[in-house]
């Protein structure tokens, strides 16, 4: 793959739902290792923008291409084959079960018991559970507990541990630190970083500006379902970001 | 299968353990988790010492109670582990009680039909298959109400357990219908080695459902679809092709409770299972499953099942009177409900949602 060929590239993206124009004609480009910040007022077209992206909704006109070749998704399962990744702000685990069995949920891998019997394979889980966790710095002795008994931080870390070990190149987070106190929004902060350090591309959407400017590269701001400017994130600062966002 | 990438950091930037302070909350949601056994260990001592006390014999030791109790409990627990997956699931199933009964009229009426042509033995083997494909037959509806037509389970089954109680009693002819196969007869009431034909039956079957709960994929997802089922349907689970085979199995435990009764009374009544579906659900819950969905163990409502049959049987045994039954099992309800929400309230997590 060509250094220059970027892993995501939207063009000329348009949404509308019937005659609301929730996105018009935007265009933008993630590259590998590089961390892109969303960032608009509510209703400003990132929701929209990011499930055009991974397979929610068809856009209405406009492409994605995925490292140069164009892709159409039918679903997010479609979307999730390819390596594009959706992080919920709602941590969308199964809070009664282990890291492991979060991370293979719907894809449990099964091995035979005493030759004949297909039991579920526990002990792959939880290894598997281990290296990825590991992975993102964040290290994990009880495998057989439920996701329930760590910290919000901690469980943004297994949905992105799932991400990661299905081999996502691009995760698109949605306000991950919005339900987390300061030392948890840290931790992912620290978490994004390695994503980055991993070669991954990462679109980030939140509000807070401290966290974008803490981890992005590039922020591209939306206004009433356009762009309203794209910025390097060493070329700018909050106030003009907050100037893009409400059209000053 | 993608296999994790080698780490791109140094090894030495290592954080410490990230959970080290949630071992003490495993030991202690363990020993919640197992309060069902323990409630029945304390209550088998509770009878043995009140038995050697007040008659100085036995209660634990003499082959006749455990017998008993095993019978008693034989469809509580078949309702129950059907049950179980259904609470795991974050639903309930009402109907079970009469598709019991549906079964065992339709068991006795299909064996008296068949016995002439077929032959004993052929006769029960077709019996219990017509039986349990027809209490599979409100488990479709059942799961095609909850999961294509998002009607609450409590409602959805609530409305079959009306279906199935008029269809049972139409069927029956407002009657019971006594069967005349001596085999179905020796099946219900005879033993192998001691043990009663239909324990071992329900044994056997019991343990098919934990290796279903617990080892296998359908079961995972049980307990994921209970926790969050958003998680579970982006997880790329067919939610509603689970549901409606999660329905059809709970049709199919009551089958199987319908046509043992047959058997055990060489008789099918509609009004079989009547009083034993609150049972059943009191039996998972007492298990240590939860009704909010997400929790629960076949061994855990195994102990819930033979709790209820020993605090109903030995109340007769030291002779007191039948009504404290129902008090009994109301408080180790609400006890075991009571150990569930402690239990929900330290782990965390599910109360802030």
């Amino acid at each position: 793959m060509n250094d220059m060929t970027p892993l995501l590239e939207v063009r000329h993206l348009s949404k509308s739902f019937g005659p609301v124009q929730a996105l018009s004609d935007l265009s933008m480009k993630v590259h590998a290792g590089e961390v892109v910040a969303l960032a608009g007022d509510n209703g400003a077209g990132k929701t929209t923008l990011i499930k055009a992206i991974s397979g929610v909704y068809r856009p209405t006109s406009g492409e994605v291409l995925l490292r140069g070749e164009p892709v159409q998704f039918n679903s997010p399962q479609e979307a999730r084959e390819k390596g594009i990744e959706t992080i919920y702000q709602d941590l969308a685990l199964a809070d009664n079960l282990t890291i492991g069995a979060n991370i293979f949920l719907g894809r449990e891998p099964m091995r035979r018991a005493l030759g004949f019997l297909p039991v579920l394979d526990r002990r792959k889980m939880a290894q598997a559970a281990k290296a990825t966790m590991a992975l993102l710095d964040f290290h994990v002795s009880r495998l057989d507990a439920p996701v329930s008994n760590f910290s919000g931080g901690q469980r943004q870390a297994v949905a992105i541990g799932r991400a990661v070990y299905w081999n996502a190149q691009i995760l698109i987070m949605d306000e991950p630190t919005a339900a987390l106190g300061v030392p948890e929004q840290r931790k992912v902060i620290a978490l994004i970083h390695q994503l980055k350090a991993q070669g991954r591309g990462v679109i980030f959407i939140s509000h807070n500006l401290q966290d974008i400017f803490a981890v992005s590269d590039r922020i591209v701001v939306l206004r009433r379902g356009v762009q309203a400017g794209e910025r390097r994130i060493s070329e700018t600062s909050h106030d003009e970001v907050v100037k893009l966002m409400i059209g000053g | 299968m993608t296999t994790p990438e080698p780490p791109h950091r140094a090894p030495d930037q290592t954080s410490p353990p990230a959970d080290h302070a949630d071992k003490a909350r495993t030991a202690l949601q363990r020993i919640a988790d197992l309060r069902a056994w323990l409630f029945l260990a304390f209550l088998i001592l509770a009878f043995e010492l009140w038995s050697r006390v007040s008659f100085g014999g036995t209660f634990l030791f003499n082959p006749f109670n455990i017998q008993s109790i095993a019978i008693f409990a034989v469809a509580p627990l078949l309702l129950a582990t059907g049950q179980t997956f259904v609470i795991i699931s974050g639903g309930i199933d009402l109907s079970m009680g009469f598709i019991m009964g549906l079964a065992a009229v339709v068991a006795a009426h299909v064996i008296n039909w068949a016995t002439p042509g077929m032959g004993l033995p052929m006769a029960v083997l077709f019996g219990a298959l017509v039986a349990i494909a027809v209490a599979a037959v409100p488990g479709v509806v059942n799961g095609l109400l909850v999961s294509r037509l998002k009607v609450p389970p409590f409602i959805g089954t609530l409305g079959m357990f009306g279906v199935a109680r008029g269809v049972a009693f139409l069927l029956a002819g407002g009657t019971t219908v006594p069967v005349q196969n001596s085999f179905f007869a020796a099946l219900g009431n005879g033993r192998f080695y001691g043990v009663p034909w239909i324990v071992i039956i329900t044994a056997v079957f019991v343990l098919v459902m934990h290796y279903l709960l617990s080892q296998t994929r359908f079961g995972q997802h049980n307990y994921a679809i209970g926790a969050n089922v958003q998680a579970a349907s982006r997880a790329g689970i067919d939610i509603k092709s689970h549901l409606l085979r999660l329905y059809i199995l709970s049709g199919i435990c009551a089958g199987l409770a319908g046509f043992l009764y047959a058997a055990r009374f060489s008789a099918g009544a509609a009004q079989a299972g009547e009083p034993l579906l609150l049972d059943s659900v009191a039996a998972v819950v007492i298990g240590g499953a939860s009704l909010f969905g997400g929790s629960g163990t076949i061994l855990g409502t195994v102990a819930g099942a033979f709790v209820i049959a020993v605090i109903q049987y030995g109340l007769v045994f030291i002779n007191v009177a039948p009504f404290w039954q129902f008090i009994s099992v109301g408080i180790v309800i609400i006890i075991s409900v009571l150990i569930d929400q402690a239990q929900r309230r330290f782990s965390g997590g599910r109360q802030s949602e």
